[in-house]
């Protein structure tokens, strides 16, 4: 690299400077909220009880932590909602591949998918309750409701937005249609892969909370419901608190993945 | 000698609820091996549907196509290299699918590589590349499976003019070089001239073979083969250029 100019100097500075504000901001409105949140508590503006505050948050927190419970609703949920994830990616993947191949069946069944992907999947819990029992198993397949039916929907428009001239392509070349996925459609459709997959990790979390809302014994979903009927708002609070921030973490995860493929 | 293409009465129509269009009738012609075919006609008569044809992609309603040695090369309009690919990659997609991955064949394809000034390329993506060496990557994967015939649907149209007339004068020495059978499909009739060693005309849809114009030039009698662009400036060019263009246009 050669010598700086003065003006391109002067630029570097001017974007470093609005990396610095924009990062300021993100802590200081963290830092405002927490205080104000704290301040309003103790000053009695706000009910504790009810509201809980930054403070006793951070006791419950370190009482959970000593005898572990918070580390395995946190680890309960997460791999629940990791586990359907994998799940709706493998099997929305599949599917897309299968309806693409099949002209016939896609058509046949494109109402069907649409009505089951619109149809409220929260309406299903209770069903899936009487029918798989109060287990992981119901949660599982609550999250996977929730995000297979758009997710496949929208990688079988992905596929079918290839260009046809790429398809005579592979067969002028004498390729078959496994050649044409492998070397077409997926490589193409990545992209729109890594960005159903930031959707599914979001719905897979949704559907993993509401499932253990009604069928768990454990995880943040059910410590949310054994926390209102308890009145132990702390617990409720401090769980909504890591859901946060375990969306955020899961949600970075994709990105770096996105990332390295791109 | 045989021929390496042969069309007997080939006849092609499309299919769509709202009814049927007849795109090919008739269409009987032979191409003898060494030979670099033009064919000229009408925007939307059919010329790419009778490309597919040969190469298999569609199957012909009626009559039959024969082809001696199995090996068709397809060159589509667009160059459509893959983006996730180097550019060596993409000239070895043919070979990679049709498994024939042979360390012979990979120094084949990067001797092509070399010869069309594209050695310095070969891990480069394809959006790194003018859109001249893009055609000749593309050359270079339809030639890496060694065609008998090569089948080429306005392979510059996408070309800027300039462009055109290099890569055209480029392709067809490339092609003359390695001694390949080719058919050329245009509705450049100068580019048709300036390439081929016969032209065929096709009327307006359905489309059928109005002409047959055998090109010749006396710079060429001693065995001498001028390029395209020398072609472009021999005497008998315009002569070629008017008959042909009184049989395109009569159509219309």
């Amino acid at each position: 690299m050669g010598k700086i100019s003065e003006a391109q100097q002067a630029f570097l500075r001017r974007a470093a400077r609005h990396r610095r504000l924009v990062r300021l901001g993100r802590w200081w409105i963290f830092l405002l909220f927490l205080a104000l949140w704290e301040g309003t508590a103790r000053l009695g503006w706000l009910n504790d009880f009810i509201f809980s505050s930054p403070s006793r948050l951070a006791v419950s927190f370190g009482s959970m932590a000593r005898d572990g419970s918070i580390f395995l609703h946190t680890g309960i949920t997460l791999g629940e909602t990791l586990v359907s994830f994998g799940l709706v990616t493998a099997l929305s993947l599949l599917l897309a591949l299968l309806f693409w191949r099949c002209r016939l069946a896609a058509e046949i069944l494109e109402p069907y998918l649409v009505m089951l992907n619109s149809l409220p999947k929260s309406a299903l819990a209770p069903v899936l309750i009487v029918w798989l029992g109060g287990n992981v198993r119901t949660i599982i397949v609550a999250a996977v409701s929730l995000a297979v039916f758009g997710s496949t929907l929208t990688l079988l428009t992905g596929f079918r937005e290839v260009d046809e001239d790429k398809i005579k392509l592979i067969r002028s070349l004498g390729g078959g249609s496994r050649d044409i996925m492998a070397k077409v459609m997926i490589p193409h459709s990545i992209p729109l892969l890594v960005s159903t997959m930031k959707v599914n990790i979001g719905l897979c979390l949704v559907g993993v909370i509401i499932g253990e809302f009604l069928a768990a014994r454990a995880g943040l979903g059910y410590l949310i419901i054994y926390g209102s009927q308890v009145f132990k708002m702390d617990y409720v609070i401090l769980s909504i608190v890591i859901l946060c921030a375990c969306s955020a973490g899961l949600y970075r995860l994709i990105g770096l993945l996105e990332k390295r493929v791109s | 000698m045989e021929p390496v293409l042969e069309l007997r009465r080939v006849g092609y129509a499309y299919h769509t609820l709202a009814g049927e269009t007849e795109a090919l009738r008739d269409i009987s012609f032979s191409v003898q091996p060494g030979e670099f075919v033009s064919l000229v006609g009408p925007s939307g008569c059919g010329k790419s549907t009778l490309l597919s044809l040969i190469c298999g992609l569609l199957r012909p309603e009626r009559g039959e196509i024969l082809i001696q040695g199995a090996q068709v090369g397809y060159m589509l309009q667009k160059d459509h290299l893959l983006e996730w690919r180097s550019v060596y990659r993409n000239a070895v997609l043919g070979l990679e699918m049709a498994r024939q991955l042979t360390p012979e064949a990979e120094a084949r394809v990067r001797r092509m590589l070399e010869t069309y000034g594209l050695s310095g390329f070969a891990d480069a993506r394809p959006s790194e590349l003018s859109g001249g060496r893009r055609q000749r990557a593309a050359l270079i994967r339809t030639l890496a499976l060694e065609p008998d015939l090569l089948l080429l649907d306005e392979p510059f149209s996408a070309l800027d003019y300039q462009t055109r007339l290099e890569v055209g004068d480029d392709i067809g020495t490339i092609l003359r070089k390695e001694g390949k059978t080719a058919l050329l499909v245009t509705h450049d009739l100068a580019e048709a001239i300036s390439l081929g060693s016969r032209v065929l005309v096709l009327s307006k849809r359905p489309a059928q073979v109005k002409a047959v114009v055998p090109v010749s030039f006396s710079a060429e009698e001693g065995g001498r083969r001028l390029s395209p662009l020398e072609r472009r400036n021999a005497p008998e060019f315009s002569g070629y250029f008017q008959r042909i263009w009184k049989e395109v246009r009569e159509d219309g």
